[in-house]
């Protein structure tokens, strides 16, 4: 076959146009639905036309000019929206005399302004992830409810609320200054990790995990990192989903089940990905500035990735980082992790001494991690009987299946006796 | 609202893109670079384009002859056409590649006036990991 077919080609321009094409659309009439419409104006308008025209030259500027000239036509045409909002009226004709070459460099700002309003404080984050993913990540909303394994409702009802609270909010004329900005960015880089676990962990469903929503969060890290390429911490979520992602492979065995870290075959591991995080840690420590969650946690998952096997792995730097980041952003799990990592660089009498002192504290007491992890710290002083008690509550405590059968496997696959009392 | 139903077209993909051309075409234009340069500053901001560059005329060729390994020098005059860039892209779908190799072309043909070629684009295997 030779030629484009038009129909597709239509399609592939739109799905990589489509947030600038909202994005520039938002910009002229302030408004996101209408912005989207503008937008899905000219995917139509391309499906109607490039069959029997043929393919533009440049099939992006071809649809932005369409959402351009339906936004003029919009604003002339609505007199009354004119009367009601001389502010609206007046940025638009501002930017309808812009020449094309302002439009180009302005597009970043106009994505940026795209990005802030997907992750608004007016909507809820569930709004939050649903718009994000259409607006920036140009999918239907057939698409995001397969991603999410909910009815295709619920994503529609998710955006159509979105949009009336931004509306009511007057989100579209609202320009985050400096300091909100900052505050708004962690909005952002919530969103997308959010996406990506989702991705990752996959909580429902059959599947260990949905790697097109790890691609997504992963395109979205991408585009942040290119609107905002000095921050650290986008650069640090950036590198953490590098890293995670490239474990994708290998973390589930053949039949489903869950492959731990220890026991994957780091060959099978994308070791592109972990290039491009190592890229992104060593730009976000070339900004000189503090390090966040994000870069933290990309650091220690940096530690791993280096590895080519388990035992080379550097636990006492593992250790330092989780020491930095139980200090920014404290939490059970990271305490948990902590622990895990001292008892591997610093011997599991050491590990076990940092859970008893941590214990009293009844949200890390009551964990399943906190036996699981202690279960392996005594197994691995050769108490075999405290280890299977403690992996055996720690099944009882979790609701995942497959985790409860990791759990019991490793209780039951200790040895009867206790291994005689050894100082280590 | 929704005219296509996109999801049964959706699979994330890696592709390799090769631009080739005839040998010896001399440098290109300035007004290309440029050009080029805007296209990879918009596909690392738009996140699709993972890694680009182009590659010098000079070539060493390591081959396998009667199971034997052995290095020749280029150039090669029997050569048709060579590689000149590549680019490492990830799309949804071959027709995505094919818009983002498009561009690249169509930018060629702006702004290299005589220049004849193609970009070659290839699927990786196993890439991103399912």
């Amino acid at each position: 076959m030779s030629g484009r077919d038009p129909r597709a080609a239509a399609e592939a321009v739109w799905r990589l146009e489509a947030p600038k094409l909202i994005a520039a659309g938002l910009r002229m009439v302030r408004d996101v639905n209408l912005a989207e419409d503008l937008a899905q104006d000219a995917l139509v308008a391309a499906l109607e036309q490039w069959p029997r025209d043929g393919v533009p030259v440049n099939p992006a500027a071809w649809m932005t000019a369409v959402v351009k000239r339906r936004a003029v036509d919009h604003i002339r045409r609505n007199e009354r929206f004119r009367q009601r909002q001389p502010e609206l009226a007046r940025t638009a004709a501002e930017s309808m005399e812009l020449d094309p070459d302002h439009d180009v460099e302005r597009i970043d700002d106009d994505l940026l302004r795209l990005v802030f309003i997907a992750c608004h404080p007016a909507i809820s984050q569930q709004s939050r992830v649903a718009l994000t993913l259409r607006l920036l990540g140009g999918l239907t909303t057939t698409e995001i409810a397969h991603a999410f394994l909910v009815p295709e409702a619920t994503v529609a009802q998710r955006i159509v609320r979105a949009k009336t609270d931004l509306r009511h909010a007057n989100a579209a004329l609202d320009e985050p200054g400096p300091e909100q900005r900052l505050e708004r960015l962690d909005a952002v880089l919530e969103v997308i990790y959010l996406i990506f676990n989702e991705g990752y962990t996959a909580t429902a469903g059959a599947d260990w995990s949905r790697p097109v929503l790890c691609n997504e969060a992963l395109r979205l890290g991408r585009l942040l990192r290119g609107l905002i390429p000095e921050d650290p911490e986008v650069l640090g979520l950036l590198a953490l989903m590098e890293f995670q992602s490239s474990r994708l492979a290998a973390r589930h065995a053949s039949d489903g089940t869950a492959v731990l870290l220890d026991d994957q075959d780091r060959s099978r591991w994308d070791h592109d990905r972990i290039r491009r995080g190592l890229a992104a840690i060593a730009a976000a420590e070339a900004t000189g500035e503090p390090m966040g969650p994000y870069l933290l946690q990309a650091q220690i998952a940096a530690c791993h990735a280096r590895a080519r096997t388990p035992v080379q792995t550097d636990w006492s730097k593992v250790t330092f980082w989780y020491d930095l980041l139980a200090q920014v952003a404290p939490s059970p799990i990271v305490q948990l992790n902590r622990a895990v990592s001292v008892g591997r660089s610093h011997g599991p009498h050491a590990g076990l001494a940092l859970l008893d002192t941590i214990n009293a504290d009844p949200k890390i007491g009551g964990l399943h991690l906190y036996h699981a992890v202690r279960g392996d710290l005594l197994a691995r002083l050769g108490r075999h009987g405290e280890a299977r008690a403690e992996f055996t509550h720690a099944a009882s405590l979790t609701g995942n299946e497959s985790e409860q059968a990791l759990l019991r496997r490793r209780a039951a696959d200790l040895p009867e006796t206790d291994m005689p009392r050894q100082d280590f | 609202m929704v005219v296509t139903d996109f999801a049964k077209e959706y699979s994330e993909m890696r592709y390799l893109t090769m631009i080739k051309s005839r040998p010896n075409m001399g440098p290109p234009p300035p007004a290309l670079m440029e050009a080029i340069g805007a296209l990879t500053a918009d596909g690392f901001r738009d996140g699709y384009l993972l890694e680009a560059g182009g590659l010098a005329p000079e070539m060493v060729r390591v081959r396998v002859r009667a199971g034997k390994v052995d290095v020749v020098d280029g150039p090669f005059s029997e050569a048709k056409e060579i590689v000149g860039g590549y680019a490492m892209v990830e799309a949804r779908s071959k027709e995505g590649a094919t818009e983002l190799g498009s561009r690249m072309m169509a930018a060629h043909a702006e702004h290299w006036p005589g220049w004849e070629g193609e970009v070659e684009i290839r699927s990786v295997f196993g890439n991103p990991p399912a």
